[in-house]
């Protein structure tokens, strides 16, 4: 079973990517789980078609101690399954600490199990690593693999490089691996060439590069994966071909984070501050 | 040995504390509001929190220490503590039917950033709060300060959430006592009386953690100020602040919000602070020093004097709360003591500065405050440099065995011998209090330990 987690700025496409990749991960007939790690709940959507989920959370709160794997573990596209942590309403309680225990819950259910037969766990983790509920995927034990979501832009880089600070870190006693940057294009200037720079600076890999295409909002309206909504569409074949990616990359690293001048440095040369 | 891993050497420590001088924040708002007639403290936080500062309480004054929990549990922590506390208000009035609630915070709910002031307006507008009840609160994360923070930060609720002032000032003096025993408080209470100015005094604790035994349980003894009186507090016509740490904060407050004056005293303890307390209630008051109070402190000097050469020169270790520190050191010195040693884990400027000034004339005395000042540091300087008496809360009482100094017990908590419940070591009479307790710890020492021949009949 190899556990994977997602990270990157908010708003970069994380969690479409995440139910995207492991939509084409199913189809290649792997058995996937996903769990959630964002308060809003909403990363399984596209898997679930619509946000059919009671959250962990939730369960948690109503049920008491007495929580039923079954339900909190919902079947989606392609027989996946999903999870939710969910978290407090916004402006309240602790969003970190519900994700630690959260995942606590998942691992005393059994939800890890052998008799599951998981090839896959995928954790999609909100935004950035803003405290030590939110590096709890990562932690010993759990993702050996981060995989972070990133664009040309200024603010997704340096969020990634960020969430490569903490990898290195929890790399240095444990076993969590950065195992590539996924180039969510957002159609800046010399977009690939430059993510590739910085994988490579961060001593890691450009895994793929996501072409931008209309046809994502348009699955998303239908709450679907572009594997399940179009999947004859040249965009299910670039998320086919991220899972394949995934499926058989063997190249894990500890990124060594860029200093602040240097990230800059890399915009300059590549023309997107001018 | 108990410490027997204690070495004479110091090795630099920085993020190592070993015994340290102080605790936890909730304590001291904890104990202030038992100073409030008809107070429930109760602890926004998980139940262990409670049950530990109830204990510590407890363990000091040996009576019952009623205080109520928010009960947080793991979902709690996630989802915020609001629904808990507001199912916890219901109850307790419905229960328990106190006047006041005081809620204070501790480290969980401070860390996820419960907003009492949110919760607490919740809980009004459900109508949790019965007619002519009130809840108050203050925050007291115990990562910051010390069980003295927590005392103060209560205080200034108090300003906040009663003190009113009218158009009419009145002829009245408030004490915002800072945290000393009640029995402290009885004496600086009858001295008032004695000198005729009219005062309020707040937080009250007596006849609440220091009630007899009757019989029958009352959940809210006699004592503790009146909220009539707590209201009353913004026409009074000047403040005195019974120890800087404890009370300056409240004094600020009332000052900005009833335009009450104040002036903020050590606590009365020995001579020098007890002679500025009354001279400063008598000004501020306006009443004459009666006949009686002069006699108090002509006994004091006398039983001082009389006894000189048994005080003269002993070095004395001392630990435990700035606001008693202070005083207690200035007394030492006026006894022509020592006091070479004094630490407190309460952190702050105003307890180095005046330190440095008391101890000008004591060569080689060494103190320290604040989060990594400690028992261990403290005995290591002992082990240096012995001393002859100790002066502190139970925590010393370690040290005291091991090193064979003879100890007197002082300060919070004292969880192994009675009296200060009866003793006041506050005013001319606890000074008197304070320096028999010193003379009989030297002198039992003295016959027990010298040669037979220097045995003495007549000290």
């Amino acid at each position: 079973m190899r556990k994977i987690a997602i990270y990157g700025k908010g708003g970069i496409g994380k969690s479409t990517t995440t139910q995207n990749t492991v939509a084409g991960l199913a189809e290649m007939g792997k058995k996937v789980m996903v769990v959630g790690c964002d308060p809003k709940a909403d990363s399984t959507r596209l898997l679930l078609h619509g946000l059919a989920q009671k959250t962990v959370l939730d369960t948690l709160r109503d049920e008491g101690e007495d929580v039923d794997l079954d339900d909190v573990m919902k079947t989606g596209f392609s027989n996946t399954s999903c999870v939710e942590s969910g978290g407090p309403e916004p402006g309240v309680g602790c969003a970190g600490r519900g994700i630690i225990t959260s995942i606590n819950l998942l691992e005393q259910l059994g939800a890890y199990d052998d008799d599951k037969h998981l090839d896959y766990v995928f954790y999609d983790v909100l935004g950035d690593v803003v405290c030590g509920g939110f590096a709890m995927p990562i932690r010993d034990g759990k993702a050996q693999e981060v995989y972070i979501v990133c664009s040309g832009e200024m603010m997704a880089m340096y969020a990634a490089n960020n969430i490569c600070k903490s990898i290195s870190k929890f790399g240095k006693v444990g076993t969590v691996r950065l195992g590539g940057l996924i180039c969510n294009s957002r159609k800046v200037d010399n977009e690939s060439n430059m993510i590739q720079e910085f994988a490579k600076k961060l001593g890691t890999q450009m895994i793929h590069f996501v072409p931008r295409d209309n046809m994502v909002q348009h699955a998303e309206i239908n709450r679907k994966t572009v594997i399940d909504h179009a999947p004859e569409h040249n965009q299910a074949n670039e998320y086919r071909a991220l899972a394949k990616k995934i499926n058989d990359n063997d190249m894990f690293v500890i990124p060594t984070p860029l200093p602040m001048q240097d990230l800059e440095d890399l915009l300059v040369s590549f023309g997107i501050m001018n | 040995m108990l410490l027997k891993h204690t070495t004479s050497k110091e090795i630099e420590r920085k993020s190592l504390t070993i015994n340290p001088a102080k605790t936890c924040q909730p304590i001291g708002a904890m104990y202030a509001a038992f100073g409030l007639h008809g107070c429930l403290p109760h602890s926004h936080g998980s139940q262990g929190c409670c049950a530990y500062h109830r204990s510590a309480l407890t363990r000091h004054f040996k009576e019952p220490v009623v205080a109520s929990t928010s009960s947080f549990s793991e979902g709690s922590s996630v989802f915020g503590g609001s629904a808990n506390l507001v199912q916890a208000i219901d109850t307790i009035f419905t229960v328990y039917n106190p006047d006041v609630v005081a809620v204070h915070t501790t480290c969980l709910s401070e860390t996820i950033g419960d907003d009492l002031t949110q919760i607490v307006s919740k809980a009004s507008d459900d109508g949790k709060i019965p007619e002519g009840k009130k809840v108050i609160y203050c925050n007291t994360p115990s990562y910051v300060g010390s069980h003295i923070t927590g005392y103060s930060s209560q205080l200034a609720a108090f300003i906040k959430f009663f003190s009113t002032s009218t158009t009419k000032k009145k002829n009245v003096i408030n004490i915002a006592a800072g945290w000393m025993e009640p029995s402290d408080m009885r004496e600086i209470k009858r001295v008032a009386k004695e000198m005729e100015a009219r005062i309020i005094m707040f937080p009250d604790m007596t006849d609440v953690l220091d009630t007899g035994l009757t019989g029958k349980y009352e959940m809210y003894p006699k004592g503790g100020t009146t909220q009539a009186d707590m209201i009353a507090t913004g026409d009074s016509k000047f403040t005195l602040g019974l120890g800087e740490y404890s009370t300056m904060d409240a004094c600020v407050k009332l000052e900005n919000k009833c335009k009450v004056r104040f002036k903020v005293l050590d606590i009365p303890i020995g001579l020098k602070a007890t002679d500025r307390f009354i001279m400063s209630l008598s000004r501020h008051a306006n009443v004459p020093v009666p006949e009686s109070i002069t006699e108090e402190r002509a006994r004091l000097l006398d039983l001082i004097s009389d006894n000189q050469k048994y005080f003269y020169g002993k070095r004395v270790a001392l630990w435990g709360d700035p606001d008693t520190l202070i005083p207690l050191t200035e007394f030492l010195i006026s006894l022509d003591m020592k006091p070479v040693y004094i630490i407190t884990g309460t952190p702050g400027k105003p307890f180095d500065e005046r330190m440095y000034e008391l101890l000008k004339d004591v060569p080689g005395a060494k103190f320290k405050s604040g989060a990594n000042a400690d028992m261990f540091q403290l005995h290591q300087w002992i082990k240096q440099e012995s001393v002859d008496l100790l002066i502190g809360n139970t925590y010393g009482k370690y040290i005291a065995r091991d090193e064979n100094i003879p100890f007197i017990r002082f300060g919070f908590p004292i969880a192994d011998r009675a009296g200060h419940n009866f003793f006041p070591k506050t005013c001319y009479v606890g000074a008197t209090n304070l320096a028999i307790q010193i003379l009989d710890a030297l002198m039992d020492y003295q016959d027990r330990t010298c040669p037979e021949e220097k045995v003495e009949f007549q000290m």
